[in-house]
């Protein structure tokens, strides 16, 4: 009689990525709702069409390359990077910006790189980068938050979201500036009096309006993520770490020329999708734990430098991809120190 | 409470202990066939010791250990040895293997078993020897041979024996339950090997905290002793040898090295309980407990077996029902290897069998792609990164592994045991660890052969080195020789001449040399020139050698073909030189050795001349005469046998062999003349003119060689003309000085007169005559001094060829063609006589004619172009 043969182990841990994605799209749901609560319908429906843009892209290519489809499909990794683009566009832009982004997230730098597991880079943050090189103007106009709205005026609703998305035929004045926004354009008042001054911030608590509690439900989604051991600690503590950090230093007592609070830094833009979300994406990041930690404070900085000194009000697209850049490098030198031996090697050693 | 070091990584799987554990030990019937594979543990396989057909009993030995790393094996029960054949094995790969099998009779009876109630007094190597014949091998999975880890090597001191009773497989119980059923054993198991080792500081039992009634059983056994029973927190694969050591002691064993380098012996608890029954009562290692478990079988439980009972005899005992099995595996889930057949036995080393149903361990999903989360690297006890090694493992890239460090994973499995993906990781490292091994087989390999060849190559260039090292010695030596020689030449000729006439007798030397010289390219120089090209050759090739070194592979190959080329050179150039030297050498030799027989006529003029200033005046004049016979000798055997070949060289040789028989008259006339008180300056002069003769003679021959036979009669005239005039101004001075040569002079002028026209004679002959030499060739040779036809006609010709000399162009060729119309008839006639008398010579006059006719009309046809 003759048995099954293969080797050890035989037995393995229940879950499989896919079940890793689902609990990754699961912890974007106090973000979603953030959003979705302070700014209108805009992200769902952008998130909504980057998923089905991305399944579609994803499908085709793998008919394309004689995969099998439904097998991939099935790791959800397409839909992540959907939903993670979805929620990084600004609600109610073009729905081809939608479709345009996550096109090129799918086809550009996920499979023709190799697909799932072979992307250098991370698939989102390219397609959001093409996305705001190409279209400046429909990148920058973000959503207004329920909060600043003039009196009269109510956040878009299903319909009219719809019509704005696909038409561009919405009301006019729904769009205002974002904390980052305002805080890049000023040079000339304290922070103190621009905090007073600006609605945004002066219908907040920390960071701006509707910002702080979108990113606190990133926040959340994040600790959840870390609960249940989906990735580790290391980028994203030491990715706000280094933002902390440093927007502490050049904090500069609130003056002018102050590079602003470590609240504002925290809690606004995309620092906390940034560094749960994005930083977080195995694929493209360090691997040891060494390695990570490098890798999300590099990010950090990275983002703070641009945020202050750059010409974006916002850059974790930009911080992320161009460490992933480094990530090989990094992981050249970041090998743990294995059993036996004194001290870590580097992965360029030949042996002997 | 001792102290718990924690380790990195580990998983915590399904423990499903408690299935095995329900029921006590079982016992199973004896099978009708026990096999014995030959090597059941690390290390060289043993040698059977017993035939086929031979009854053996239980206990009784039946391989013994070959070399140090090796264990005997013993018979479980009484039976016939049936084969020693191959069988599959029970291991990973499923190959089949030399095995000795044993039909069982039942009786069951076994061979005595010495015991020893007071072991503990016997020295160290009695109980290693015991406890090594008892075939003990570790008996947790590895089946390292027990007595060579109990004999470490002299530099490691043992501080710490680890009984390891940790188990962290899941499903395996055996340890367990003998750690609960035989608790005081192994506590005098664990005494005797601790004993052996020399009495530790530490001995220590670990057991993880999922065995609370072994840890209890233990802990009780162990009180009045000094043996620590420590419990730790239960995590695969802390039973690991690496990773129970750093979880007891804190301590790593550096890569590459084993626990004993750092004073650590690690042994399973059922090894410590065989190694007490080995040694308390004899008994060989023949059986042991081992789980039989998994939802594919009725009944779940540990049991006592034989060592050598087939797994499918097992397996039948336990109701297991084949269909329901998703598979069979020897060991535990994490580690242990599948069966794909049930005949295999149970060994030394086998602690469970796992039968496990479909739903229990499904069929594993299909991988999916890496997606580098790092639950891997989280989970790997030797803090490696599993998804980089997979990733290169999949490259082939095998430096990269290796500076991953790839050696220094236990393929415990935790990482793909966490992997989402799904990606058999181990199985990936295996292969590749397994490709690496073979790499480095086969690079240990090239490695010798490759300095093997070298040695050779530095051998061959050292023999090589140490020949051309003497040669430049011997070439040194022979520099040397001829300096000194050279050197004592000059002086020894210097004080050896004669009082009256030294410079004459020098003279004749260095015109000697001179002319010899002259003759051939000055040998200094040759040589000279030859030493050059030597340094040249030996200059480009240590310079190609020395690119060569420093050049890039892609450039190698063409310089290496340019340093053969200059190597060739070099030998050539050094042959020339060692072919030259030789004669170099010859040169001052030609003094003591004055009859060389020398084909170079530089040495021989010398060695003549310098013989002839020796002797005295007659005995040179008989020695030049002998010397001129044998000349003549020579020269008539040529020219007879250019006569036979009908040689255009036949007139030359013909005008040689006559001057050489006036030369001989001459020589024996002024022997005559000469008397015994002839004064020596003649003698000396006649000497002079006797070597420059022979030198022209020999000049003349080897120009003659390349010349027509008119041009070489024309040639001989004009140099007897030059002697002629060159005699007569020696006369003249003679005559003028007053000397007292003049008369001896004199008589050599007349005599030279007397020749050149005899000569003239001769020429004028020549032509005319010619075609009358084939006829004669018999009577030349035999009657040599008497002048024949042949010499007068050779006569004739010279002398017309004399008259020709003072002619114009025209005149002569006129002259040319009367004489050839002359000679055309008379060979006509010849020819029509030879056809009338049907001579045999016919063929030849025809050609002769044929010949006259040509050279007729050449005549004419220059004599109508001068026209």
């Amino acid at each position: 009689m003759a048995f099954m043969k293969m080797t050890s182990p035989h037995t393995t841990r229940a879950g499989d990525t896919g079940d890793v994605m689902k609990q990754v799209i699961l912890a974007c749901a106090p973000g979603l709702v953030a959003l979705s609560y302070f700014f209108g319908p805009g992200s769902l429906i952008n998130v909504i069409i980057a998923c089905i843009t991305a399944v579609t892209c994803e499908a085709a290519v793998l008919k394309l390359r004689n995969r099998p489809i439904g097998f991939y499909l099935n790791d959800y990794s397409a839909v992540v990077t959907g939903v993670l683009l979805g929620l990084a566009l600004p609600p109610y832009c073009p729905w081809w910006i939608v479709v345009v982004g996550t096109a090129a997230a799918i086809i550009l730098a996920k499979h023709l790189y190799g697909g799932m597991g072979y992307n250098p880079f991370n698939p989102a943050m390219v397609g959001y980068v093409i996305l705001l090189i190409s279209f400046p103007v429909e990148m920058t106009q973000w959503a207004a938050p329920r909060t600043i709205l003039a009196d009269g005026q109510s956040l878009l609703g299903p319909i009219q979201s719809l019509q704005q998305v696909f038409f561009g035929t919405g009301p006019d004045g729904y769009t205002g500036a974002t904390p980052l926004d305002v805080f890049k354009h000023n040079s000339s008042q304290l922070v103190e009096h621009l905090y007073a001054q600006e609605p945004i911030f002066s219908a907040g608590r920390w960071a701006g309006s509707g910002w702080e509690w979108v990113n606190i439900g990133f926040l959340l989604g994040g600790a959840y993520l870390l609960y249940k051991r989906i990735f580790t600690w290391h980028t994203p503590v030491s990715m706000l770490a280094a933002i902390f950090i440093l927007s502490v230093v050049f904090y500069d007592g609130g003056s002018s020329h102050s590079g602003g609070s470590p609240y504002l830094h925290l809690l606004s833009g995309a620092t906390m999708l940034g560094a749960f979300f994005i930083a977080t994406d195995p694929v493209s990041s360090a691997v040891s734990t060494t390695g990570r930690l490098i890798y999300g404070a590099g990010i950090g900085i990275l983002v703070y430098v641009i945020r202050v000194w750059g010409n974006y009000p916002d850059a974790v697209a930009f911080a992320v991809l161009l460490m992933n850049f480094a990530a090989p490098f990094i992981d050249y030198y970041t090998l743990p120190r294995t059993y036996g031996h004194e001290k870590a090697r580097r992965a360029t050693e030949k042996d002997d | 409470m001792t102290k718990i070091w924690s380790i990195p990584g580990g998983i915590h799987p399904e423990e499903n202990k408690s299935q095995s554990l329900q029921l006590p030990i079982g016992d199973i019937a004896l099978p009708e066939e026990l096999i014995y594979p030959l090597n059941q543990h690390i290390g060289v396989p043993a040698t059977p010791i017993v035939e086929v057909g031979q009854r053996v009993l239980g206990g009784e030995k039946i391989a013994e250990a070959k070399g140090i790393v090796s264990a005997p094996i013993h018979a479980a029960s009484s039976g016939t040895v049936t084969a020693i054949e191959d069988r599959t094995l029970p291991h990973p790969s499923g190959l089949s293997g030399p095995c000795i099998v044993i039909a069982v009779d039942g009786k069951d009876e076994f061979v005595e078993f010495a015991g020893c109630e007071d072991y503990l007094s016997l020295d160290h190597d009695t109980l290693v020897q015991k406890i090594r014949n008892a075939g003990l091998a570790g008996m947790g999975g590895a089946g390292f041979p027990t007595a060579v880890k109990l004999n470490p090597r002299a530099n490691q001191t043992i501080y710490t024996l680890i009984l390891n009773g940790t188990e962290c497989e899941p499903y395996i119980t055996a340890d367990d339950i003998l750690m609960q059923t035989r608790a005081e054993d192994l506590i005098k198991g664990t005494q005797l090997l601790a004993r052996i080792l020399g009495n530790p500081q530490r001995v220590v039992i670990g057991i993880e905290d999922n065995k609370p009634q072994a840890i209890e059983a233990v802990g009780m056994a162990a009180k009045d002793s000094n043996i620590e029973v420590v419990s730790f927190p239960t995590k695969y694969p802390s039973g690991g040898e690496k990773q129970l050591i750093q979880i007891l002691t804190g301590k790593e064993v550096p890569s590459g090295k084993i626990p004993a380098d750092i004073g650590i012996v690690v042994q399973n608890v059922g090894t410590a309980v065989a190694a007490y029954e080995a040694v308390r009562f004899g008994k060989p290692l023949i059986e042991r407990i081992t789980t039989v478990v998994g939802e594919a079988l009725d009944t779940q439980r540990n049991i006592r077996v034989r060592l050598g009972t087939p797994i499918q005899h097992v397996l039948a005992e336990h109701g297991f029902v084949a269909k329901q099995a998703s598979r069979l595996i020897v060991g535990g889930p994490m580690m242990g290897y599948a069966l794909e057949q049930d005949d295999v036995p149970v060994i030394k080393t086998t602690n469970c069998i796992l039968a496990p149903s479909k739903k229990e361990l499904p069929p594993p999903r299909p991988a999916q792609a890496c997606i580098r989360c790092g639950m891997c690297a989280e989970a790997c006890p030797a803090s490696l990164l599993p998804q980089q090694m997979y990733w290169y493992a999949m490259a082939e890239d095998y430096d990269k592994l290796e500076a991953h460090n790839i050696r220094d994973c236990i393929e415990c499995g935790a990482c793909s045991f966490v992997c989402p993906s799904n990606i058999p990781l181990v199985q990936y490292y295996r292969a590749a660890k397994g490709t690496m091994r073979q790499m480095a087989i086969d690079k240990e390999k090239s490695d010798r052969s490759r300095q093997r060849f070298e040695f050779r190559q530095a051998r061959i260039a050292k023999a090589e080195a140490e020949k051309e090292a003497k040669r430049l010695a011997r070439k040194k030596a022979a520099e040397e020789a001829k300096k000194k020689l050279e050197a004592d030449k000059a002086s020894g000729t210097q004080n050896a001449a004669p009082a009256s006439n030294p410079a004459a007798k020098n003279d004749v030397v260095a015109a000697a040399i001179a002319s010899a010289k002259a003759s051939q390219a000055t040998p200094e120089e040759q040589k000279a020139r030859l030493e050059r090209s030597l340094t040249s050759a030996e200059g480009r090739l240590d310079k190609l050698q020395q690119r060569h070194a420093e050049a890039t592979a892609e450039m190698k190959e063409k310089l290496a073909a340019q340093i053969k080329q200059a190597e060739l050179k070099l030998q050539d150039a050094r042959k020339k030189l060692a072919d030259f030297s030789p004669t170099d050498q010859a040169t001052p030799g030609a003094v003591a050795v004055p009859a060389s027989d020398s084909d170079d006529p530089v040495s021989a003029a010398i060695a003549r001349a310098q013989a002839k200033m020796t002797m005295a005046p007659d005995e040179k004049l008989r020695a030049n005469i002998e010397s001129l016979h044998k000349r003549l000798q020579k020269a008539e055997e040529k020219l007879a046998a250019a006569k036979a070949d009908n040689a255009d060289t036949v007139d030359a040789l013909q005008a040689g062999v006559d001057k050489l028989k006036a030369k001989i008259a001459d020589n024996e006339k002024e022997l005559v003349e000469l008397g015994p008180v002839a004064a020596p300056q003649p003698a000396a002069a006649e000497q002079d003119a006797a070597s420059a003769a022979i030198e022209r003679a020999k000049a003349k021959a080897a120009a003659q060689a390349s010349m027509s036979p008119e041009d070489k009669l024309r040639d001989q005239l004009q140099s007897m003309s030059g002697r002629l005039e060159k005699a007569h101004a020696k006369l003249e001075q003679a005559k003028t000085e007053g000397a007292d040569t003049v008369d001896a002079l004199q008589t050599g002028y007349d005599k030279m007169l007397a020749k050149q026209g005899k000569l003239r004679d001769e020429l004028r002959a020549l032509n005319p005559a010619a075609p009358e030499l084939a006829d004669s060739t018999l009577a030349t040779a035999a009657a040599p001094t008497e002048p024949d036809a042949a010499t007068a006609a050779i006569e004739k010709a010279k002398a017309k060829a004399a008259a020709q000399a003072s002619m114009s162009p025209e005149e002569k060729l006129r002259d040319q063609i009367e004489s050839l119309e002359k000679r055309l008839d008379k060979a006509r006639q010849r020819l029509a006589k030879a056809e009338a008398d049907n001579d045999e010579n016919i063929d030849a006059f025809r050609a002769g004619v044929e010949k006259n006719e040509a050279k007729l009309q050449q005549a004419k046809a220059d004599l109508e172009n001068a026209e």
